[in-house]
């Protein structure tokens, strides 16, 4: 009895991170299994094992369209608000100049407000200039918050370069465009690299700004959220699970890749 | 009067002064930001005054300041409720991800990288879905709900779906990576020194961690419970998918209001005074928690 007190104690953080991750992925499980349901209608009782979901990801109207849509307005946006916030985050990490307290927050408040008020005073802007809502709206408000996220991302970056290696740069004749481009560029890129992940994820994956702003488009989640009534598909689990397995990969390839180099370095 | 920063190499870059390029650099995201952020709040605050029109959806400017209250007034109840669920949710939050952040900052050696991933990584399994995965897990048909009836812990007549604890749960479940991500950048940051000092001055473990690990990872805490708050007191799909009519946030009614009985006025004037109450809320508790250092 006592050993097992002990070896409780001891263990502590350890069985309380096991139980934390179980709470994080039994939706992602649960999500993952169904896709493999071989559903009637509506995706909510394991009726047996079937890998046609899987075939046929396409298989159900309108839900490939969807996915489409978010690939398409994920990338425009990532695109777009990962310059945007890279130069942003440039210029605060290198310059110094007037504005730099207005600045800072600026690219702080849309993180601050609720998504809810974010996505209801553009749609009440898009409304009174007249604008028509659809793809092009969902692309301006994508961009609209994930800059933030980028420059804050970016400038993290920016602040833990060693700027000696600039120095040592100048000091070997480099001017300041060839600094740029052969130095402290590179050494940014990861930083930016991670910035356009969290845009695209953050595009991919919203829904309230994107409900205010759609029109008549519909993306991924908000083809999830409109079908959740009257029964969800199982290829949008299939999607969802994918898209998952994805984000995973690409990540720890991104880390195995970045341990290599920091080994290469050395 | 040369502006320096210091970087985490301990080494100091002066900052290039008196140029025009920063502002080149800053115009283009500087001007999106002012024209779909900063102009939009803008036009809400004056929307929020407006009267009802001949037809709907069509809308006179009045000035009518009135629109706030009366606004304020109609929905107290869904306000309350939703910064009373963001409350709680945002405290179990952190009791799930203090240990957890504690624990890959501490406790996981080799294998850090792998499990902050997994902290993000459902994330990339779409938010909705997730919200509905929680749904069906806890419904009638689900696992949780027949083992507990089948234990004859709860009846199964009642349900645990629909109801306030699902909402928070959802919740906390929703937003807990933007709990655990910055306390574990302010537990990361602790040298392990500091701990090792306070246990050689004869404090036992519980000792060190409440006056020494506890007080160094504040600001982790504060930025974690800020990014957990501030969604969670706007949020909808919770309540509308793990709720029920009675759980109602204020995300809910100014939704509704602006997608279905399209009453412009009063949803502005309820999104913006949702907006100034959190603003309130971060200022008092940033000023009280006493950390400056949140971006």
């Amino acid at each position: 009895m006592k050993v097992l007190t002990r070896w409780f104690s001891r263990n502590l953080i350890r069985i309380y991170m096991v139980l934390g991750f179980t709470y994080l992925f039994i939706p992602v499980a649960y999500t993952f299994a169904f896709s493999f349901n071989d559903y009637i209608k509506s995706n909510l009782v394991w009726r047996g094992f079937t890998w046609n979901n899987w075939k046929q990801p396409c298989g159900v109207l309108d839900v490939c369209p969807a996915l489409g849509n978010s690939i398409k307005i994920g990338l425009l946006a990532t695109f777009i608000a990962t310059i945007l916030g890279t130069l942003i985050a440039f210029a605060l990490g290198r310059y110094a100049f007037r504005g730099r307290a207005v600045t800072n927050t600026l690219i702080f408040l849309p993180m601050a407000s609720p998504e809810l008020v974010l996505g209801a005073s553009l749609l009440t802007i898009f409304l009174n200039l007249g604008m028509n809502l659809g793809f092009w709206t969902i692309v301006i408000a994508h961009v609209m918050f994930c800059i933030s996220f980028v420059v804050v991302t970016v400038k993290a970056r920016i602040a833990s370069l060693d700027p000696r290696l600039e120095q040592a740069a100048m000091d070997l004749y480099a001017n300041e465009r060839e600094t740029f481009r052969r130095v402290t560029f590179p050494l940014v890129a990861p930083g930016i690299a991670g910035a356009a992940l969290l845009a695209f994820s953050l595009s991919f994956d919203d829904f309230i700004i994107t409900n205010f702003n759609s029109g008549t488009t519909i993306t991924f989640p908000l083809y999830v959220y409109t079908h959740a009534e009257r029964g969800l598909p199982a290829q949008a689990n299939v999607i969802g699970s994918a898209m998952f397995f994805l984000a995973l990969i690409i990540v720890v390839l991104g880390q195995v890749v970045s341990a290599k180099r920091k080994v290469g370095t050395k | 009067m040369a502006e320096v920063v210091r970087t985490s190499g301990g080494a100091t870059a002066e900052l290039k002064k008196k140029s025009l390029i920063p502002y080149f650099l800053l115009a283009p995201g500087l001007l999106w930001l002012a024209l779909f952020f900063v102009a939009p709040i803008i036009t809400l605050v004056g929307t929020a005054t407006k009267t009802q029109g001949a037809g709907i959806g069509e809308f006179i400017q009045t000035y009518r300041w009135a629109n706030y209250w009366d606004a304020l007034t109609g929905a107290s109840a869904q306000f309350g409720r939703s910064f009373l669920y963001a409350f709680i949710a945002t405290l179990l939050a952190l009791a799930i991800a203090y240990p957890l952040a504690y624990g890959i900052a501490f406790k996981s050696g080799k294998y850090k990288n792998i499990l902050l991933v997994l902290v993000v990584a459902p994330f990339f399994c779409s938010f909705i879905l997730r919200t509905i995965a929680w749904k069906q897990i806890l419904g009638q048909n689900g696992p949780v709900f027949r083992t507990l009836v089948d234990l004859h812990l709860i009846s199964s007549t009642t349900h645990i779906t629909a109801s306030v604890p699902a909402v928070i749960i959802g919740l906390a479940y929703n937003f807990l990576p933007f709990m655990t991500l910055p306390l574990y950048g302010s537990l990361e940051r602790i040298d392990p020194r500091v701990l090792e000092a306070s246990g050689d001055l004869y404090a036992n473990a519980f000792t060190t961690f409440r006056r020494v690990t506890v007080p160094l990872s504040m600001p982790g805490v504060v930025a974690g419970t800020l990014l957990t708050f501030i969604p969670a007191a706007g949020d909808y799909v919770n309540a509308e998918i793990l709720g029920n009519p009675s759980t109602k946030m204020i995300g809910n009614v100014i939704n509704a209001q602006f997608l279905n009985t399209q009453d412009y006025p009063t949803a502005a004037a309820l999104s913006f005074i949702l907006m100034i109450a959190i603003s309130i809320m971060v200022m008092i508790y940033v000023r009280k928690a006493g950390t400056e250092e949140l971006v």
